[in-house]
């Protein structure tokens, strides 16, 4: 059993009682909604005739199905209309602050929580989203639950939920120039598998991961619940603590102080003991490039797609629907691959640090004849920033379109999506068959470098050829 | 599909049905339910909209269009049956198409979590005898009888030992699965409890 490790202490810190079943009922100190997943929990709570208990301590935005191209309302789609309207009207009668299309604030929530300084380390914080393990990059311990228990939030601030075992990823040495925070992610999970997840919290630990940018943090822990896991968190440190000051929401003058205070003593103790420990070596992580449907079904730019015979025997059923989906072979190169659609944005990786890597990679250059490339920033304030910049030019210029905040075709509940069997470069988090609005699409996840590359050549490419020009 | 829809409600002891055998593994959220359904405000129509995009291109042949399987309410499945997004407009769709109980390998975490909220016991057992129960040929359609109490499965002459995680197995034999009134019984631990949160003092600003 873990001991003495951060998520112990925000555990126990935040247990409320241990209910009959054996469960752990847990306080949740933000709870963060928007449109999908929350209606049926409001129209719960409205037939169990119950309040919210906490409202201020909610925070709803709006990203599933906003259109990115024209967002007048209402919109054209009347669905994503009715559904905007519900969550205007619940947040309205509810008290709940909401960061609307238009404030200045909106965006993915887990792109615009943590810019408005809202995720703090020592936080327990929930969604009813699987990539609310982002927020966990700031020590903080965050999971993804579904709209029943969304309605437990609202009305009690709490959940039931077993305590989570801890894996400690430790990951030795330092990524090599043109290789990031996803690629290491997608070669971890590569290493562990979709399933090793189930039933722990990942601690993510060890030099190649306190060198990564705060931005590179939450990429990692975004996809930890693509490893099975449904929080990942990384100790908070001194770039954590750059990060939240003098943000929005972030705390104030001598509060600073005292929180300053108290994260430091949240990190996981020098004696800490974990339920497992993993480790990997950073510096032999590539550019790495989904082949299949699952993300752990990824290779190394140089490598070959896996026969059925290098795969592990639990994982061959899978493959098998993988080859047959994705219509690859066993042993052909996933470089070079033609591209139809280069997709950047999403909770992974649509954040500003993301937008100037990839800006850099397409400048001067322009998007491949037959490729559809387009840009769907974070939130309302990655967008301004990026157009400070001067990013959007430099984008629009190399024959990208520039859209507006939402979650687009990571799970096309918009109007962008496939169509068709189209192969995208996509630097979201999932390649499920079907996920991004083609029930014959196919997606090539990798780094926004990797897609950006991709844009320009047409096809799969090692952007460390990019970089060296 | 069943025509009326009730849900589960109060204690669950035993679930007698007929099995359905759907194979595969890492069948993740997104089959389950394409993201495009999720477009609603209530669960009430997910049923007929369940593994939309894998039955249209089996036309006909999916599990859940044959005529066998029709009113059937106990889906055998394989390993990390769930995985992927959060939406309980997954469990909600199986369970409005007419699935009450689940067997698999194993589960991908919230989906479980988000069955057991509810009222869908996700029971588990080992590749081997999935294997086995998926090749069934159940000529004489007998009936799968599960006891929530013993954790057994019965059909024919047959019977096995499931798993359960013990915590969902006490919530559905006192009927307390239902979690919202079971977590307001502590309101007063609650509100202790927001008390002594240090950030709750230090962020001033979200009052």
């Amino acid at each position: 059993m873990s001991r003495n490790t951060l998520f112990d202490k925000v555990w126990q810190l935040h247990k409320v009682s241990s209910l009959p079943g054996g469960a752990d009922q847990v306080f949740i100190g933000l709870h963060l909604i928007h449109e999908v997943t929350s209606p049926q929990a409001f129209g719960a709570l409205k037939d169990k005739n119950l309040k919210v208990k906490f409202p201020e301590r909610t925070i709803a935005t709006v990203d599933h199905i906003v259109p990115t191209d024209n967002q007048t309302r209402p919109f054209k789609d009347n669905l994503a209309e009715q559904m905007i309207n519900t969550l205007e009207k619940n947040c309205i009668e509810n008290k709940i602050k909401f960061f609307n299309i238009g404030s200045g604030n909106q965006g993915i929530v887990h792109v615009v929580a943590p810019e408005l300084g809202l995720t703090q380390p020592g936080m327990t914080i929930a969604c009813g989203d699987s990539h609310t393990s982002t927020h966990g990059a700031f020590g903080s311990i965050a999971f993804g639950i579904g709209t029943s228990q969304v309605r437990d939030v609202l009305a009690t601030q709490t959940i039931a939920m077993n305590k989570l075992k801890v894996r400690q990823i430790w990951c030795k040495n330092k990524l090599s120039s043109g290789v990031f925070a996803k690629d290491l992610v997608l070669y971890i999970i590569q290493k562990l598998g979709v399933k090793a997840g189930v039933g722990y919290a990942y601690e993510f630990a060890g030099p190649a991961i306190s060198n990564l940018s705060m931005e590179e943090r939450m990429t990692i822990c975004n996809m930890s619940i693509e490893g099975g896991a449904r929080c990942g968190y990384i100790n908070p440190d001194q770039k954590t603590f750059s990060y939240i000051k003098d943000k929005l929401f972030s705390p104030k003058n001598e509060d600073w102080d005292r929180a300053i205070n108290w994260w430091k003593s949240l990190k996981s103790e020098k004696n800490a003991s974990y339920d497992d420990v993993v480790e990997i070596d950073a510096s032999n992580v590539d550019p790495t490039v989904t082949w299949g449907i699952t993300p752990a079904q990824s290779v190394g730019i140089n490598q070959k797609i896996p026969s059925k015979l290098e795969i592990d025997p639990n994982d061959r059923f899978i493959a098998d629907e993988a080859y047959d989906y994705m219509g690859f072979k066993p042993g052909q190169l996933i470089k070079n691959t033609p591209i139809d659609v280069c997709f950047i944005g999403s909770c992974t990786n649509g954040r500003i640090s993301d937008l100037r890597v990839a800006a850099k990679v397409v400048q001067h250059s322009k998007v491949a004849k037959n490729v559809k490339a387009f840009v769907v920033p974070g939130s309302e304030k990655v967008a301004k920033e990026a157009k400070e910049e001067g990013l959007d030019k430099i984008f629009q210029d190399a024959g990208f379109q520039w859209r507006e905040p939402g979650c687009s075709m990571c799970l096309a509940m918009n109007s962008d999506k496939l169509t068709g069997n189209q192969i995208s470069a996509s630097s979201s988090n999932r390649n499920f068959k079907g996920r991004q609005g083609s029930p014959s699409g196919r997606t090539l996840l990798m780094s926004p470098a990797m897609v950006a590359a991709a844009a320009i050549s047409g096809k799969v490419t090692d952007v460390r050829e990019f970089i060296k020009k | 599909m069943r025509n009326k829809f009730s849900p589960p409600t109060g204690k669950l002891t035993t679930v007698v049905g007929k099995p359905i055998m759907l194979i595969g593994d890492d069948i993740d959220t997104d089959r389950i339910i394409p993201a495009r359904f999720l477009k609603c405000v209530s669960f009430d129509n997910l049923g007929q909209s369940v593994f939309a995009d894998d039955r249209k291109k089996l036309d006909g042949r999916h599990p859940f269009d044959l005529e066998k399987n029709q009113g059937a309410s106990i889906l055998i499945v394989n390993s990390n049956f769930g995985c992927g997004s959060s939406r309980e407009h997954a469990p909600q769709a199986l369970l409005r198409w007419g699935i009450r109980t689940i067997i698999g390998e194993s589960f991908a975490e919230i989906f479980y979590s988000n069955c057991i909220a509810i009222g869908v016991p996700c029971f588990t057992l080992s590749k081997e005898l999935i294997k086995n129960i998926q090749n069934i040929k159940n000529q004489d359609n007998d009936l799968f009888e599960i006891n929530i109490l013993e954790s057994t499965v019965k059909y024919g002459s047959m019977k096995l030992n499931l798993e359960i995680k013990n915590s969902s197995k006490k919530m559905f034999l006192s009927g307390e699965w239902d979690a919202t009134s079971t977590l307001l019984e502590n309101l007063n631990l609650i509100e202790k409890k927001i008390n002594e949160l240090p950030y709750v003092k230090f962020n001033k600003s979200l009052h």
